[in-house]
């Protein structure tokens, strides 16, 4: 390796040349590096910044008080009211949404990997990509103007959101359950047909079987996605103050929809002498629902990598 | 088996069979898809069809309940709907909020492409092997926070934060048209919508970035290391090039985002209904979809067509965005923002 040829040993110009690094294009390696090393760090400033605002802005009013308690009856600067009912709308518009979204969302992906096949199969897959691309407010407007066609116009009830919210799910599931599908093994499939199953029973016991805890993992994925939408509910279910069990009748309150009211409730104008009036009470209750808000979409994603880690078949991981 | 009925299970790789053979295969193949298997196959190709479904009634519900606006003539709009005071038809109202959603997408589009192309590249070329999933993972971390806290964060830490540099841009670069006029003192204007509608599209972008720059032919990196090029040459004659197309698509993913985003440009931007550039000067620009969901709540029957009309028009935009974009990636790699 270091035998070298006489005339370029013995020509030490050469030499230097070869060793020496071009200093202007080592200084542009060294500020390229900078940079793209900054974009991260700059990326990472918003959401430490985020995490740290909402803890310190919310950790004061999270108590049981404020997760056991609706708004009803809360008015001006009162030092009360919490988010209870918009918990409850939260979750049960939610797991609706979840309900019309993953037989059809996991159906679809069955059909993709298993089935699907020519002009249909190729028209199904680009157009979910394209409805990952619908913003949320049209599909909110959709949901509005599906019922208002079929049930008049103005019906406000959770069950409007929930579709709003599966027509944004419905694309996340299909995804992420096709790729978990995609991931087991042909072997598998052939051992089944070839000892006499027929095909639906494979996909069923086999196939899903073996996939359940990637698709698990992506439902809670797409759940925590569409929990935090907020522009689609504020216009098909509304707001209101007091619980509201029922997803059939009447407006509901969400969580995301809480903090958005509560940000334009905006300060309260307290009298001078007035002892039970915070006057930043309603941007109090605000950053309390986004760390409730917040809280809940880690959970979801920390157990879907529980899932992920503790339910996956040993072979497949 | 089947081995026509199911491409996955590719068992005989061997010609078709010819003759009587052939026909036996045809009719195995037809038993073993009856009863329930037929009935399932038939289950799920009717959920697969439902989506199309669902795009096409999105667009056809919308257009029946937008009908009523568009089909008014004008002057007659106006005089029904408060919310026109001011423009002279449905295409004068709308317009202005056009140009103020394509604006602000612009804007957010500008400022995070570039950032977003870096963390890719630190992900896929600087980053340790071992933490490149977990740094991955932190940027999706960006993506699960709900709009909501965004705008919540926006109006009140980010907005007090920028202004004294808004101030001092009016005052100092005032001369360049986008930052002229006065500016807020309350800095919710387009510019600071402009930051957070950046940090929201950022995760998509940079995810989609960084996959097709993990595709680079490693030894066409390895060519370009061994012919003397620094690792920044190296990524600008190789990595580059090469997912030209992928950054492309990535950046038409996140327009598409930032064009239909609602909550922070609602709770930031205090709007009003101009074609301004001026993205310092409060009540200049209004998305679309932050109008909505402004004036939806109080709107009256004719208002709410009216707006829907205007929802139509969001969702062709980012309709023709969104598909560009895929077709864009599609030709080349089989990944979507979804996964």
């Amino acid at each position: 390796m270091t035998a070298t040829t006489p005339e370029l040993s013995g020509n030490p110009e050469l030499r230097a040349l070869l060793k020496q690094v071009d200093p202007r294009r080592h200084r542009r390696d060294k500020v390229m590096r900078a940079l793209i090393v900054g974009a991260f760090v700059l990326a990472c400033l918003p959401l430490l910044s985020v995490a740290w605002t909402v803890v310190k802005n919310g950790a004061e009013r999270f108590n049981v008080y404020f997760l056991t308690h609706s708004m009803r009856g809360v008015f001006g600067g009162m030092d009360a009211g919490g988010v209870y009912h918009a918990i409850v709308g939260t979750v049960e518009i939610t797991l609706f949404a979840a309900l019309i979204s993953v037989p059809i969302g996991l159906l679809t992906a069955i059909y993709l990997v298993e089935y699907g096949r020519g002009h249909l199969a190729r028209a199904v897959t680009f157009f979910v990509d394209v409805m990952t691309g619908i913003p949320s407010i049209v599909a909110g407007l959709f949901a509005y103007a599906l019922f208002a066609v079929f049930l008049g116009p103005g019906v406000r009830m959770g069950a409007v959101g929930s579709v709003a919210l599966s027509v944004l799910m419905i694309p996340v599931v299909v995804r992420s359950s096709e790729e978990m599908l995609r991931l087991v093994p042909n072997e598998l499939r052939e051992a089944a047909l070839a000892l006499g199953v027929p095909r639906w029973l494979v996909v069923i016991k086999v196939v899903l079987r073996t996939a359940v805890a990637g698709i698990v993992t992506g439902v809670m994925i797409a759940i925590s996605r569409v929990i935090g939408e907020t522009a689609p509910l504020l216009i098909t279910v509304g707001v209101i103050d007091s619980i509201n069990f029922n997803l059939f009748d009447g407006r509901m309150m969400t969580l995301p929809v809480y903090v958005y009211r509560q940000f334009q409730n905006g300060l309260v104008p307290c009298s001078p002498g007035a002892t039970d009036c915070i006057a930043t009470i309603n941007y109090d209750r605000a950053w309390a629902g986004a760390l409730t808000l917040i809280l809940i979409v880690m959970l979801l994603n920390l157990v879907a990598r529980l899932v992920t880690r503790f339910f996956a078949p040993k072979n497949l991981r | 088996m089947s081995t026509t009925q199911t491409p996955p299970v590719s068992i005989a790789g061997g010609p078709e069979p010819q003759g009587p053979g052939r026909a036996l295969r045809r009719s195995r193949a037809r038993a073993a898809d009856r009863g329930a298997s037929r009935a399932f196959r038939w289950l799920a190709t009717g959920a697969g069809a439902l989506i199309l479904v669902t795009l096409a009634a999105v667009a056809v519900f919308l257009v029946i309940k937008a009908w009523p606006a568009l089909s008014t003539p004008s002057s007659e709009l106006v005089k029904q709907v408060n919310l026109l005071r001011g423009s002279s038809s449905l295409l004068d109202y709308v317009g202005p909020m056009i140009f103020g959603t394509i604006l602000a997408a612009a804007l957010a589009l500008l400022m995070a492409v570039p950032v977003a192309i870096g963390i890719a590249l630190f992900i896929s070329h600087y980053a340790p092997r071992r933490l490149a999933s977990g740094l991955g993972y932190v940027i999706d971390l960006l993506a699960a926070v709900p709009s909501v806290v965004y705008g919540l964060w926006g109006a009140l830490v980010l907005a007090p934060l920028v202004q004294p540099v808004w101030a001092w841009l009016g005052t100092h670069v005032g001369w360049f048209p986008l930052f002229a006029g006065t500016v807020s003192p309350t800095a919710r204007v387009l510019l600071t919508v402009g930051i957070v509608l950046a940090v929201m599209i950022l995760p998509i972008i940079t995810a989609v970035s960084r996959e097709v720059f993990l595709q680079t032919p490693r030894l066409h990196e390895e060519a370009a290391l061994a012919l003397g090029a620094t690792r920044w040459e190296m990524i600008r004659t190789a990595v580059l090039p090469f997912g030209r197309s992928g950054v492309i698509s990535a950046a038409m993913l996140g327009l598409g985002r930032a064009l239909g985003e609602t909550m922070a440009v609602l709770m930031i931007l205090s709007p009003g209904f101009l074609y301004s550039f001026r993205i310092l000067e409060a009540g200049q620009q209004q998305t679309i979809a932050a109008n909505i969901a402004a004036q939806f709540p109080e709107a009256t029957p004719m208002g709410v067509s009216t707006l829907i009309a205007t929802g139509l028009a969001l969702f062709l935009i980012t309709l023709v965005v969104n598909m560009g974009a895929r077709w864009i990636v599609s030709r080349r790699k089989d990944f979507s923002g979804a996964n």
